[in-house]
């Protein structure tokens, strides 16, 4: 009987915090506009999540690309064809590595610095503090956070794919001997305006998803130095099996 | 403020980085998307095809195997219903034959198509605006392969010679750059 009992809290918890991500979302959306109007909040966090991921994901861009420049070098010339790379390349990067694997690096880099950032200040009775000045800290914490996240997330995205594209066209051309102007013409013969889109509303998509789960666990995260460890820990599962789940789904409704 | 003008200009940076990113991604990368076309050394050549199978601007241009530049242009003329090639030769190439024979071969199997251009025998050479006169066109291998069964029914029920065997003896001959066997289209 109590096995049941406690199950069926298990439940009502997964519940709870389900509903409570979901009415988070809806009040931070509410305070989105008020915080285009303060652009100095915003620019802060577009710094924060944005330009301080440019190194590790150009890197990480780089290094991607010429993996799939190498690995797709490989498989294609089994089949004569390798003057395909290009396509293979730019089709893997545009529509899935590059969304999934900004998301992945995002939410551990800028994840896990909003979820302790905003745990801590929640475990120091800072947002407290806020509440009682009558300053809102949803709308001074919570909202430029999200709303950097949400903006910095296409731009890393399309920074990576960039990035491993040229990085496939170096060991591609430089090191196996595809012809250069093959590589492009038949990359841009086969690259769709879709393509890129397609790339462009993941990666907004994980970018709401990866700031909102960061935010939301900074927020709500117990006041104590284990509940602000906890949170940037799910932090980092949540949004990383969120991500990989969400990109199922988009991709089985773009094909 | 020193602090504040590091977060602008870092700010910047990544806002710039990232737009510029999206703009090669819509504009350079889909084919329908502009293109930034940069004037470079060398000459152009025209050159007309009767099919250019799955050519495309960018294709290598190459003699006996070595780039010489690549296709720049490709256009259809209504006149006399010719694909239009228009190609960058790289400008050290000054010494290409003005008679040379231009034919559209295959990068392996299935790959990519390309031009093969092959020597000809006057002194006076290629240059700017000039026109290769003469060309083969591309081997389309699903051509290829209904002539080759039309010719396998017919010749096994008569053992006749068809009427649609003029070009029948020409060979896929993608390997060789040099090949000089297949059969020109001599124009008018």
């Amino acid at each position: 009987m109590s096995n049941s009992g406690a199950r069926g809290n298990y439940l009502l918890e997964g519940l709870r915090r389900l509903g409570s991500v979901a009415l988070f979302l809806l009040q931070l959306l509410g305070q989105c506009v008020p915080v285009l109007g303060r652009p100095n909040l915003l620019l802060k966090q577009i710094y924060n999540a944005g330009a301080r991921s440019l190194i590790i994901i150009m890197l990480s861009g780089l290094f991607v690309g010429m993996v799939l420049g190498l690995q797709g070098y490989d498989l294609l010339q089994r089949f004569g064809s390798e003057q395909a790379l290009g396509i293979a390349a730019a089709l893997g990067l545009l529509r899935e590595l590059a969304p999934v694997i900004t998301a992945l690096l995002f939410a551990g880099r800028a994840g896990t610095a909003l979820a302790s950032e905003i745990g801590l200040m929640r475990a120091t009775d800072q947002l407290t503090a806020m509440e009682i000045m009558a300053i809102d800290p949803l709308r001074y914490v919570a909202a430029p956070r999200f709303l950097g996240g949400v903006i910095a997330m296409p731009l890393l995205t399309a920074i990576f794919s960039v990035i491993g594209l040229y990085g496939a066209q170096l060991v591609g051309v430089q090191l196996m001997g595809v012809d250069r102007g093959t590589f492009w013409s038949q990359t841009q013969g086969a690259v769709d305006l879709h393509d890129v889109s397609e790339g462009l509303v993941k990666s907004l998509v994980f970018g709401i998803a990866c700031s909102l789960i960061a935010v939301h666990e900074g927020y709500h995260a117990e006041p104590t130095a284990e509940g602000v460890g906890l949170a940037t820990t799910r932090t980092v599962v949540a949004s990383s099996v969120l991500t990989l789940l969400l990109d199922y789904v988009l991709t089985a409704a773009f094909l | 403020m020193r602090a504040n003008r590091t977060l602008e200009i870092g700010t910047g940076l990544f806002v710039l980085l990232g737009f510029a990113a999206l703009l090669f991604l819509t504009t350079q990368l889909p084919a329908s998307g502009l293109k930034l076309g940069s004037a470079r050394a060398g000459f152009r050549v025209n050159a007309e095809f009767d099919n250019i199978g799955d050519l495309k601007v960018g294709s290598p241009v190459t003699m006996s195997g070595v780039r010489l530049g690549e296709v720049t242009d490709i256009h259809f003329d209504p006149k006399d219903y010719k694909a239009v090639v228009t190609m960058h030769i790289d400008p050290q190439y000054n010494q290409i034959p003005e008679d040379s024979f231009a034919s559209i071969e295959t990068q392996g199997l299935l790959g990519g198509k390309y031009i093969s251009l092959s020597p000809g025998g006057l002194d006076t050479y290629l240059k700017g605006g000039s026109t290769i006169e003469q060309t083969q066109s591309a081997i389309v291998l699903e051509n290829l392969i209904n002539k080759f069964f039309a010719n396998y029914s017919t010749s096994g029920q008569s053992g006749a010679n068809q009427s649609g065997g003029n070009q029948g003896g020409s060979q896929p001959n993608p390997g060789k750059a040099t090949d000089n066997s297949g059969k020109p289209e001599s124009h008018k």
